[in-house]
């Protein structure tokens, strides 16, 4: 970023104007999220920071929030809801959207682009709006207020993002390798285990992970379509924030902040793997 | 070396093809190939000729018309089944696997054990001569490399039919000398029947046993590689194989297999009638540049001469290549060997030029 010795004072202007520029995004964005950290670690039950913990007194920090988390049986039952549906429901997205990405890259396809549309389309209409959709819906099927109903409601929010994401790694696949494969004597599903699977993997695997993260964060079809018994832990929190305003919301929001940086580690990861892969790849 | 469609190999039977139901890509192909053969499809791009090798392959389907091999139809037979190597234009080797996983891949495919694959597999690298490289990965491989594992996995499984689609055209050309040696040994040697697609008509010429020239969806020629160079059989091929130069006229006269031409300016040559039958037909007359004579004791002395002005003289090292102006025609080479009795033209020099009837032939206009 070193700025060349001809540049101009303009130059030199726009350069750290630019970077003061970045500075502010990031902390517009980061900052919301990094208050959360350390008040919840506060010593009293409030959502400010209390004297003792601007003079960085240990008196003022405590783990109480989090051993509250861990021991109280509503946010173990919420947290438990949650690992039962968004496993099962990034289960689903991947099956389907992966099926559904692959279909949608063949040419011979009919309107494909009017079902890839629609295939996104729980991406861009409203949640709110799907929310409501879902609940009526499954409220004539019986599926509303039911862990089938969570989890397809789920499914259908994850897919999207698999199908963006196994399309994109698609175009960048080599259909003479599933010609080659066929010629060498393997029938349609060996080829597709064998060939087309393992280098597309990195996208299925992206796609799941925001599969996942959709599901484990999604608080309003959850409320439309769930009942009592599938209270996950957005849902606990958001009743948490209205009746009783207590701190161990944010030990569980650090907690998912946690998680989410250790699954986008995950996909970055694997994307510099597939880059390497691809990079080498002749062509 | 014409096989005739009982102990044909492979057959295409009025075969047509069309992707829109409209146009059609290859009309009506009757081809017999070989038990052995090595035959190539040249062609310009857009003649048919990849959309027959993938007719053949079984990734295409044809509209009209069977394919046969070994006799039997394989119109319903998918490709997976059909037991045909191939090699890619772009290799199409799997980048996640290792050479050796590469090759093993249609035995594994095949349930072969794996003691037997692995002497198969090792058998095919050494054939290939890239008998260390088993461990690396195909990105790891230079062009040729790869192009030799590619060959090597395609003939792993021993299929009696190998189709390549130009798999030469991205190496350099010192390399594709050698690869399109290379291919035709290890064909002869282990007598598959090849069936080879190009646009490249040295390649062609090269390694086939017979050509077919391709163009505007229908075989214009197939013939082994020196009649199609010497006797093409219309104006088409003679134009796109080898360079050749072409002069306007009309048929005067045919007798005895000979035609006497007579040529816009005016100029009287003889010619050898191909595709031309009554006099009064416009001709297209055709004569390859090295075939052109300029001393007159190598002709019959009651050949017909024309005239011709040196426009450009140009020294190749082995060869003296000369454009003339001769009958209104600006581009009018002729290609004489760097010998010692052989003089250097000068632009300006008037000369007669001449030729044996039999080397000049006069095509459909």
């Amino acid at each position: 970023m070193d700025l060349p010795p001809y540049a101009t004072l303009g130059q030199k202007i726009w350069h750290y104007g630019f970077l003061v520029i970045c500075g502010l995004i990031f902390f517009f964005l980061i900052a919301p999220i990094m208050v959360i950290i350390p008040l919840s670690f506060n010593a009293e039950d409030f959502f400010t920071f209390t004297p003792e913990m601007l003079a960085f007194d240990p008196e003022g920090y405590s783990l109480k929030h989090y051993r509250d988390f861990f021991t109280n049986p509503d946010w173990q039952q919420a947290l438990w809801n949650s690992v039962k549906i968004a496993p099962a429901a990034t289960f689903l997205s991947v099956t389907l959207g992966t099926l559904a990405a692959i279909g949608l890259s063949q040419d011979h396809v009919p309107f494909r682009r009017a079902i890839m549309a629609i295939l996104i389309s729980p991406m861009i209409v409203p949640l709110i709006i799907s929310a409501a959709g879902m609940y009526f819906f499954y409220s004539r099927i019986g599926l509303q207020g039911t862990y089938l109903g969570v989890v397809l409601a789920h499914a259908a929010l994850g897919i999207p993002f698999v199908i963006i994401t196994v399309t994109a790694t698609l175009v960048g696949f080599d259909r003479s390798l599933t010609r080659a494969s066929a010629s060498l004597g393997a029938d349609p599903v060996t080829t597709f285990f064998k060939v087309q699977m393992p280098l597309i993997l990195p996208g299925v695997i992206s796609g799941g992970l925001f599969a996942f993260i959709t599901s484990f964060d999604e608080v309003v079809v959850v409320l439309f379509v769930g009942s009592a018994n599938q209270q996950t832990l957005p849902w606990q929190m958001f009743t948490g924030l209205r009746e009783q305003i207590s701190p161990t919301i944010l030990a569980v929001a650090t907690i998912l902040v946690v998680i989410s940086i250790a699954l986008l580690t995950t996909v970055e990861i694997l994307r510099r793997r597939s880059e390497k892969i691809r990079g080498m790849s002749p062509g | 070396m014409t096989a005739s469609t009982d102990d044909a190999f492979v057959v295409f039977d009025r075969v047509q093809k069309s992707y829109d139901g409209e146009t059609l890509v290859v009309k009506d192909l009757n081809l017999s190939i070989g038990k052995g053969e090595f035959l190539t499809m040249l062609g310009p791009s857009g003649s048919g000729k990849t959309t027959c090798l993938m007719m053949l392959a079984g990734f295409e389907t044809a509209t009209h018309g069977d394919i046969l091999l070994d006799g039997q139809p394989i119109n319903n037979i998918p490709p997976h089944k059909r037991g045909i190597g191939m090699v890619f234009q772009n290799y199409a080797l799997f980048p996640h696997m290792t050479v050796a996983e590469n090759l093993a891949f249609p035995l594994e495919v095949r349930n072969i054990g794996k003691s037997e694959r692995e002497a198969k597999v090792r058998r095919a690298l050494d054939m290939v001569q890239m008998g260390d490289f088993g461990g690396r990965r195909p990105a790891q491989l230079s062009g040729g490399q790869q192009q030799r594992i590619a060959l090597a996995r395609a003939l792993v499984f021993e299929p009696e039919l190998v189709l390549m689609d130009e798999p030469l055209g991205a190496l350099d050309k010192q390399l594709r000398e050698h690869m399109q040696f290379e291919i035709t040994r290890l064909a002869h040697n282990l007598g598959i029947t090849t069936v080879y697609v190009t646009h490249d008509q040295t390649e062609a010429l090269t390694m086939s046993d017979r050509v077919a020239v391709f163009d505007d969806g229908r075989i214009q020629q197939l013939a082994p590689p020196d009649e199609l160079y010497e006797q093409p059989k219309n104006s088409f091929v003679a134009q796109f194989i080898g360079e050749n130069n072409t002069l306007m006229g009309t048929v005067k006269e045919i007798n005895d297999g000979v035609a006497l031409v007579e040529l816009d300016d005016g100029e009287l040559i003889d010619a050898k009638p191909v595709n031309v039958a009554e006099p009064g037909e416009r001709t297209l007359v055709s004569i390859r540049p090295e075939r052109v004579e300029i001393s007159k004791d190598r002709l019959s002395p009651d050949a017909h001469l024309i005239h011709a002005e040196v426009l450009e003289f140009i020294y190749m090292g082995d060869i003296y290549r000369t454009r003339l102006r001769v009958a209104g025609n600006e581009d009018f080479v002729i290609k004489t060997r760097n010998a010692p009795d052989q003089p250097r033209l000068k632009p300006g020099e008037k000369l007669e030029i001449g030729w044996l009837p039999e080397d000049c032939r006069a095509l459909d206009a």
